[in-house]
């Protein structure tokens, strides 16, 4: 088996997935990159998640309500242990796209339902899910629709919706952004009743024909008595909202563009990828099938290996994933849930519709300092069983020179691809630390701390923090 | 250069969520309080009475005692023109003073540049929170994020010292500026420094530390302890910052707004009792703020978000005593049923900025902004 395909199959499955070992790394080669791509492309083949062995142990999982920093604890689990890892990414794509958050929404039961709606349909048809969106509880009341009266217009589900959901600002006046939530007046959610004692009511979608505009409306240059449905409909028909969608999904797997906001005014750093993907798009009526399909299969995807900055949320789970043993739902889960939140990616809870900033801006020196914290403890605990692994692949090359030892890390770690300087300062770390040995139990103890120490420093890395 | 003056500090401590104005600082006699907050009222007899209009929250004891002490400042109807009303885009406009656009630039960052250009001292500026505040953002200054000051620092997971030693060693020549390619490492290399600088220079303040000040066992009491204990280390921090919430009290607000304030009150009384304990409080003033105040009549479980708020400015530099004017109730008066704010947020931070910190204040704020005098 080459090198360079499990190189590349890692480059895959980091940016469609959350990382695999080095055995699911080479089962996957055997099948093929293509193969793969299309098995990503089809997670109703595989099996999910399943929800009830959680809630035997975690039934607090089921409607965690207001329970303070646990709610996405049941999508940790699910992106550590899902066989469909590019459904779970795309929930997270969408997730950061419509960032929605329970500092509003007060409750995280409408959060979770809201990453359900996004597993469901976040890889099919774009229209749809747009739509499903509008009719979204959390969505509705974290961008004030139920406030948006035939009498009394609320712009700002119809201002998001354009600026930050499908079309970017540069492409609609305010005048579009006024009509379009004229046309969204009257989608609304049940009547907020007080709140029981075991917690809230739940909420509904309802649609009130007494609180809708049915007036003439002028949208992008089209006019009629349009209603919120019409109003996507004619987003769709817009190259803007092609070129927009195309150019989130290549900020997030491909390599990292300039903040959302500078959008209008920064051109994309590859403008043919972006007519490759925005065109694709269109040609498949806005179904994102096809869109990734295209993306994973193409050259610009493969050859931008560690061109983005890992958001917290994946160096969390990419580091679950490799360390092991984390499929039995055991009690720490809320806490694990919390780790990307440390860092300052608090899922359900981002720090505004914007979102979070993405690539270099995911750094700071506390947010680093989590990282390498986090991380170095995880590939530090030789109870787990990806470690485990680790240490037994070393252990089965005998004697390892520095370089040997090194490289062999770096490999499994990956592979990963580090600048030349730092990896002679691995290497003169193994050098000035000692030999392999694995001949009697003292040599065993010495030479697992000694390899222990080394997954410390390859993931206090630069080249860690990248994907 | 040696002075025996001691440098201005500033702390400030965000109080997240939106803190209800009315029920904190409480016209008690006021008839239009007791018609609003039918509910989520507070009996005249509880209120902590200031003078004969308004008196703090129950849960103000050690507020009401800095208040009598002269070293309170209260300051009215805090906020700016159009509240939009969302705690993010009220937080960014607090932090960027940026109410018109979508700022990058915090106002601190930008004082944190004016103390020090040179980046003399990497710990100028200290933030306590999982994640960095957009106050304090700013391209190139260094700030210190600290979740916990007593195990902060690079792999405290590492427990035995001379491998601990042996790993950073290693970890600041991978992050040396002579290894890297391209602007992404190079800013990478630079934080990784920063950090591994910062946790040297802060974790010392643990170490020197002894108080007979016993903090509650409270978050907001942690982080407060551990600006203490950096302040005290004499480590030339000069902005702190921290934060304490959620304040966003729409349901239940009698017993959660009371336990945030006891939290807070107490937190804020152990603060200065530890530092003027280490003679250390002389020089130290703190803002407390929050993105708005809250809807004036009650949804009969808690408050909505409103409008104009109250700040306060503590400590014994501070002129204590009443600032700006109490909006009024009225319901002619209110806007979409908030209090309207009187005094802009950036005349407040002007304050701090020019009578405390000695720096203008213009060019951080944007723009000239009617003073409160609490301080100088």
């Amino acid at each position: 088996m080459a090198d360079k395909d499990i190189a590349l199959m890692a480059h895959l499955m980091r940016r469609a997935g959350f990382g695999e070992s080095r055995e699911e790394l080479e089962a996957r080669v055997a099948k093929g990159y293509e193969a793969t791509v299309e098995e990503l492309l089809h997670p109703e083949e595989q099996t999910p998640v399943d929800r009830l062995d959680l809630l035997r142990y975690h039934p607090w999982t089921w409607k965690p309500g207001t329970l303070s920093g646990m709610g996405a604890s049941e999508w940790l689990h699910t992106m550590i242990n899902t066989q469909r890892p590019l459904e779970e990414k795309m929930t997270l794509f969408w997730h950061q796209v419509f960032a929605t958050g329970v500092s509003k929404i007060d409750h995280y039961d409408e959060l979770v339902d809201q990453t359900a709606l996004f597993r469901e349909k976040g890889m099919g048809d774009y229209r749809e899910l747009l739509l499903s969106l509008a009719k979204d509880p959390a969505m509705i009341y974290w961008l004030d629709n139920c406030d948006n009266h035939a009498d009394a217009v609320n712009e700002n589900w119809g201002r998001e919706l354009l600026e930050l959901f499908s079309m970017g600002v540069g492409n609609y006046t305010e005048e579009d952004v006024r009509e379009a939530s004229r046309a969204f007046t009257g989608w609304t959610i049940s009547p907020k009743l007080p709140r029981g004692p075991l917690g809230r009511f739940d909420w509904y979608f309802e649609y009130n024909e007494w609180d809708h505009d049915d007036t003439e409306k002028t949208f992008l240059g089209q006019t009629g008595n349009f209603n919120g449905d019409d109003i996507i409909d004619i987003i769709c028909q817009d190259p803007a909202t092609a070129r927009f969608v195309a150019r989130h999904l290549y900020n997030f797997f491909v390599a990292d563009e300039p903040q959302v906001p500078a959008w209008s005014v920064t051109p994309p750093n590859d403008p043919e990828a972006i007519d490759l993907l925005a065109k694709t798009f269109i040609d498949s009526n806005y179904d994102l099938t096809p869109v990734l399909r295209v993306l994973f299969n193409s050259e610009f995807f493969k050859n931008a290996r560690f061109a983005k900055i890992k958001s917290h949320a994946e160096v969390v789970v990419s580091t679950l994933r490799l360390a092991g043993g984390f499929e039995f739902p055991a009690p720490g889960l809320g806490n694990l849930s919390r780790q990307p939140g440390y860092m300052g990616q608090e899922l359900l809870n981002p720090p505004s519709v914007e979102g979070w900033h993405t690539g270099t801006e995911w750094i700071n020196s506390g947010s680093l300092m989590s990282r390498i914290n986090f991380t170095a403890d995880m590939v530090s605990d030789v109870s787990r069983p990806g470690i485990q692994k680790i240490i037994g692949r070393l252990r089965d090359q005998g004697e390892l020179s520095p370089e040997g030892f090194v490289d062999t890390c770096l490999d499994l770690m990956g592979p990963l691809d580090v600048n030349q300087g730092a990896r002679q300062e691995l290497v003169d770390h193994a050098a000035a630390t000692g030999q392999l040995r694995w001949g009697t139990d003292d040599n065993v103890s010495t030479s697992t701390g000694r390899v222990t120490e080394m997954l410390q420093l390859v993931v206090s890395l630069r080249d860690y923090q990248h994907a | 250069m040696t002075s025996t003056k001691k440098d201005p500090v500033l702390v400030v401590l965000q109080m997240s969520g939106g803190n209800d104005y009315a029920n904190c600082v409480i016209r008690y006699n006021d008839p239009l309080y007791r018609d609003n907050r039918r509910v989520v009222g507070i009996p005249e007899e509880e209120v902590l009475q200031l003078d004969g209009e308004v008196g703090l929250h129950p849960s103000m004891g050690p507020m009401r005692d800095l208040y009598n002490q002269g070293r309170l400042a209260i300051v009215h109807g805090v906020g700016y023109p159009d509240s939009p009303r969302s705690h993010f885009r009220s937080m960014d406009i607090w932090h960027t003073c940026e109410p018109d656009k979508l700022g990058t630039e915090g106002w601190l960052g930008r004082a944190t540049r004016e103390i020090d250009p040179n980046k003399e001292n990497i710990v100028t500026a200290v933030s306590f929170g999982p994640s960095m505040f957009r106050a304090l953002a700013y391209p190139g200054v260094p700030v210190a994020c600290v979740g916990n000051l007593d195990n902060y620092g690079m792999l405290p997971g590492v427990t035995q010292e001379e491998q601990r030693g042996r790993i950073l060693d290693r970890f600041s020549r991978m992050y040396s500026p002579a290894i890297g390619s391209g602007a992404v490492d190079d800013y990478l290399g630079q934080i990784g420094l920063d950090c591994l600088a910062g946790a040297d220079i802060l974790k010392v303040a643990p170490q020197n530390y002894t108080s007979s000040v016993e903090y509650a066992d409270t978050s907001i009491a942690r982080k407060l302890k551990g600006i203490a204990q950096i302040h005290t280390a004499g480590l030339g921090t000069r902005i702190f910052y921290c934060d304490h919430g959620s304040f966003d009290t729409h349901a239940n607000q009698l017993g959660s707004h009371a336990a945030l304030w006891t939290d807070v009150s107490t937190a804020v009384e152990n603060f200065f009792d530890d530092l003027r304990e280490h003679d250390a409080a002389d020089n130290v003033v703190m803002l407390m703020f929050t993105e708005f105040g809250r809807r004036l009549r009650d949804n009969g479980s808690g408050t909505d978000h409103g409008a104009g708020g109250v700040a306060f400015a503590v400590g014994d530099p501070v002129k204590g005593g009443q600032y700006s004017e109490y909006p009024s109730m009225k319901a002619e008066d209110l806007q979409q049923g908030d209090l309207v704010p009187n005094i802009d947020f950036r005349g407040l931070y002007s304050t701090f900025l020019e009578d405390w910190l000695g720096l203008d204040a213009k060019p951080i704020v944007e723009g000239a902004f009617e003073k409160p005098k609490f301080l100088g």
